[in-house]
């Protein structure tokens, strides 16, 4: 059940989020090689900081959101087995993603616009900067709206039966995305826009943060969704084994669903408008993340070793030898695995309120989120593509050896882009910087950290040149004739579900009641205050 | 399959939520009860205050001129029991020269005219005009009258106008012994259930402790503002918060009656 139309349109959300993804990997390796000592000032930071604004708000907003819908799509017809309901709604959700993109990057482009893709108040760029912005976040909605109504039309008509768990996993994604995204919505229609739009020469920055922390963390966990989708439903059935437990991975999902939200502020542990008791409120929670993150862990290594043993492992470890490592899907996870180790360790020590005191705003948080969302997440989103590809197209995909080269520059190349990050960080080197003065002793030091990261940038856009190499010779191969996709089989099957975990409401109502609790004074207060908005700073001219 | 999720035989909804409240109030008392009361700078604040300061409620306003370490307490002057001590005569003389700015306001001895609010310095205790001298230099006590007044003072020339001032007599009406105010309980028993002293246990003639003013007679309205900016904690020049804690716990109702009381005494 793959119907062509459905795969047209999922090819669409693929094609156009990666296209986004690498024309925003130039815009890093470029920015990478300016600001190190291989090149010369280029005279201009406002020209840096247009590059970051486009390489972030593609990265951040267009490519993981096209992903993660055009995935969702495929999910629903794959897994349900049921014809996608809503077809004309999920192309207008589409052509409104692409519509923002292109509304909001035009502004970027002409460098009206450069405020980041965190768009940072006071600073105020082009209206339709952050109209782009609304569309696209508006786009992604009608695909949560399209997510819950296929569930609930495939529940209507298996009564009684558990979802599958790529389908439930899939709508706890779009979840969780649909109340993340609130907060940067509101942000920018009540605070941001007014001013962008003239009405108002001031602007409430202490607000708009945190309103803008309501999304900043949890997005990552949208962004996480297909990655996690990958690690239950695709990686135990690509490399011959089977999924550990079925149930442990719902308990993941709506996990994220509950603790993804109420953990923002730690993005503010350094801003004076929150309290430090909402602080520590906030870091508790951020580690009890840790909690799905580990569970998956534990289930997907199991699974693996399942794998392993199945095909003549044994001992203790034994088995990671006979793991078919020829595998691409086996390589991403690996790796992904890997790089969710050092990505997550450094994340204990950003959300340990004193610790973070050493490394905030350093290139240390650049290269913590690159770790976790440039390297863990996207190089399963590789993964999917690979996967999915023959089915989408019809060809075959049998380019293994550069799938394989693909996988590992970008797995070295990331590794070589966020070590020194991490390490010129300790050192001290803020983020955000459009020129360092390598000529000044005190950072003379730093520059060989730079020109190494820029190495490590120049491997990914290697690797990111031979995914879109691989996946366009996919358009071209020859066709073949595929069996029914199928999804990972679980160790037992789960027949009967408690209804705790065949549906969301009890977790929607913990996802909400818990962000009330946790952001519900710190907004009020916020919003009470007299006197607290400043003079907003116009980027590129007069916004 | 069928059971009803939101119930509380649904042992999912009992336990996730239980386990959800029970994170949520273990990290909250950590958050707001115990670590602001580690911090040794807020280990005297009351439970109230330590929950507020967490939660980011705006602090009172801090004098942006007051060097850190002193703007951590409530007041520079150190009080002790020699300042309760007999004024030095030279003091008193040039103590009346200094006054004589003052007079606008405080009147020409220390008796505020009638229709005024400010306070009448004439019979206050010396250590009492000086300590709030003090505060207002230091932007302890804000008052954008008297701070700007305070500013040029030296320590000496406040010595000196505390002592002019503690000799001269507050003028009276004379009153009818029929028509002193009953006192009211607050006065004279405080309120102990709720943690507030009897007023007269301090501000009394009779009491003579140091840098404690006398209340008969000041009008009206200042002491009701007086004891509403210790309440919302505006003022907080009092040492050991010992008239916030009171004010604290006292309603408007209770206020009233206390300002009525003491500015007709």
């Amino acid at each position: 059940m793959f119907s062509n139309d459905t795969k047209r349109l999922v090819l669409f959300h693929f094609w156009i989020a990666f296209i986004a993804f690498f024309v925003a990997l130039i815009l890093g390796e470029w920015q990478m090689v300016v600001r190190s000592p291989l090149y010369d000032w280029i005279g201009s930071p406002e020209l840096y900081y247009r590059s970051v604004t486009a390489h972030g708000s593609a990265m951040g907003y267009v490519f993981p959101t096209l992903v993660a819908m055009g995935f969702g799509y495929a999910i629903v017809e794959l897994s349900l087995k049921q014809s996608l309901i809503g077809k004309r709604w999920a192309w207008a959700g589409f052509i409104l993603v692409v519509l923002g993109t292109v509304v909001a990057m035009v502004p970027v482009a002409m460098g009206r616009a450069s405020v980041l893709y965190t768009f940072y108040p006071p600073l105020i760029g082009h209206a339709a900067y952050y109209i782009g912005v609304v569309l696209v976040v508006v786009g992604s909605w009608i695909w949560v709206a399209l997510m819950s109504v296929n569930m609930r039309a495939w529940k209507k008509a298996h009564p009684g039966e558990a979802v599958p768990l790529p389908m439930f996993a899939n709508v706890a994604g779009a979840y969780l995305w649909a109340w993340t995204s609130v907060g940067a919505a509101v942000e920018i229609l009540f605070l941001i826009l007014p001013v962008a739009l003239g009405f108002k020469s001031t602007i409430d920055a202490g607000l708009s943060r945190v309103f803008f922390s309501w999304t900043l963390h949890a997005i990552v966990y949208f962004w996480l969704m297909p990655a996690y989708i990958a690690f239950y439903t695709l990686v135990p059935r690509a490399i011959g084994g089977r999924l550990y437990s079925d149930v442990m991975g719902r308990i993941s999902f709506v996990l994220f669903l509950v603790f993804s939200m109420p953990i923002g502020i730690h993005h503010l542990f350094q801003d004076p408008q929150v309290g430090a008791g909402v602080k520590f409120l906030h870091a508790v929670f951020t580690a009890m993340v840790s909690v799905p993150t580990l569970l998956t862990i534990f289930t997907i290594t199991a699974s693996v070793e399942i794998a392993g043993r199945l095909r003549g492992g044994t001992g203790a470890l034994g088995w990671v030898k006979k793991l078919p490592w020829h595998n691409p899907m086996m390589l991403a996870v690996a790796f992904s695995f890997i790089l969710l180790g050092f990505g997550g360790a450094g994340g204990l020590i950003n959300m340990s309120y004193q610790l973070d005191f050493a490394v905030h705003n350093t290139q240390w948080i650049t290269g913590h989120f690159h770790l976790i969302f440039a390297g863990a997440i996207v190089i399963m989103y590789f993964a999917v593509a690979y996967d999915l590809w023959p089915h989408l197209t019809g060809r075959t995909l049998a380019q293994g050896s550069m799938m394989k080269a693909q996988l590992w520059l970008w797995f070295v190349g990331m590794i070589i882009l966020t070590f020194p990050w991490h390490v010129v960080g300790v050192m001290g080197m803020p983020r955000r910087m459009a020129y360092f003065d390598y000529t000044n002793p005190e950072i003379a030091p730093q520059a060989i950290t730079v020109i190494i990261s820029a190495i490590g940038g120049l491997l990914l856009v290697i690797s990111g040149l031979l995914f879109v190499l691989v996946l366009l010779r996919g358009h071209r191969s020859r066709v073949i004739e595929l069996s029914e996709f199928h999804f990972s089989q679980p160790v037992h099957v789960a027949g009967r579900l408690p209804v705790a975990l065949n549906s969301f409401g009890l977790w929607l109502a913990l996802m909400i009641g818990l962000s009330i609790v946790n952001y519900g004074y710190p907004i009020s207060q916020l919003v009470g205050l007299k006197q607290t908005s400043v003079p907003a700073v116009p980027v590129g001219g007069a916004p | 399959m069928n059971e009803p999720l939101f119930s509380l035989k649904n042992r999912w909804f009992t336990m996730s939520i239980g386990a959800v409240v029970l994170i949520m109030l273990l990290a909250a008392a950590f958050a707001f009860l115990w670590l602001p009361r580690a911090h040794a700078r807020d280990a005297a604040a009351s439970i109230w205050e330590s929950i507020c300061s967490a939660a980011g409620v705006p602090a009172r306003y801090q004098n942006a001129a007051l060097p850190d370490e002193k703007a951590v307490y409530p007041s520079s002057v150190i009080i002790s029991s020699e300042m309760a001590g007999p004024v030095d005569t030279a003091s008193v003389g040039r103590g009346a020269t200094l006054a004589l700015q003052c007079s606008m306001c405080h009147g020409a001895r220390g008796t505020a005219s009638a229709g005024t609010d400010a306070p009448h310095l004439a019979g206050q205790p010396p250590s009492s005009t000086y300590k709030q001298l003090r505060d207002f230099k230091s932007g302890h006590r804000p008052s954008s009258v008297m701070q700007p007044l305070a500013t040029n003072l030296s320590d000496q020339d406040m010595h000196d106008l505390a002592a002019f001032y503690s000799l001269e007599t507050r003028e009276t009406l004379v009153q009818h012994a029929a028509l002193r105010p009953q006192t009211p309980r607050l006065v004279s028993n405080g309120s102990p259930m709720r943690n507030v002293g009897a007023c007269a246990s301090c501000h009394s003639p009779g009491v003579a402790r140091a840098a404690t003013p006398i209340l008969d007679g000041l009008p009206e309205a200042y002491l009701r503002e007086q004891l509403n900016a210790f309440k919302s904690g505006r003022r907080a020049n009092d040492i050991n918060q010992q008239m916030r804690n009171a004010a604290h716990q006292l309603s408007n109702d209770e206020i009233d009656i206390l300002a009525k009381y003491y500015a007709i005494r």
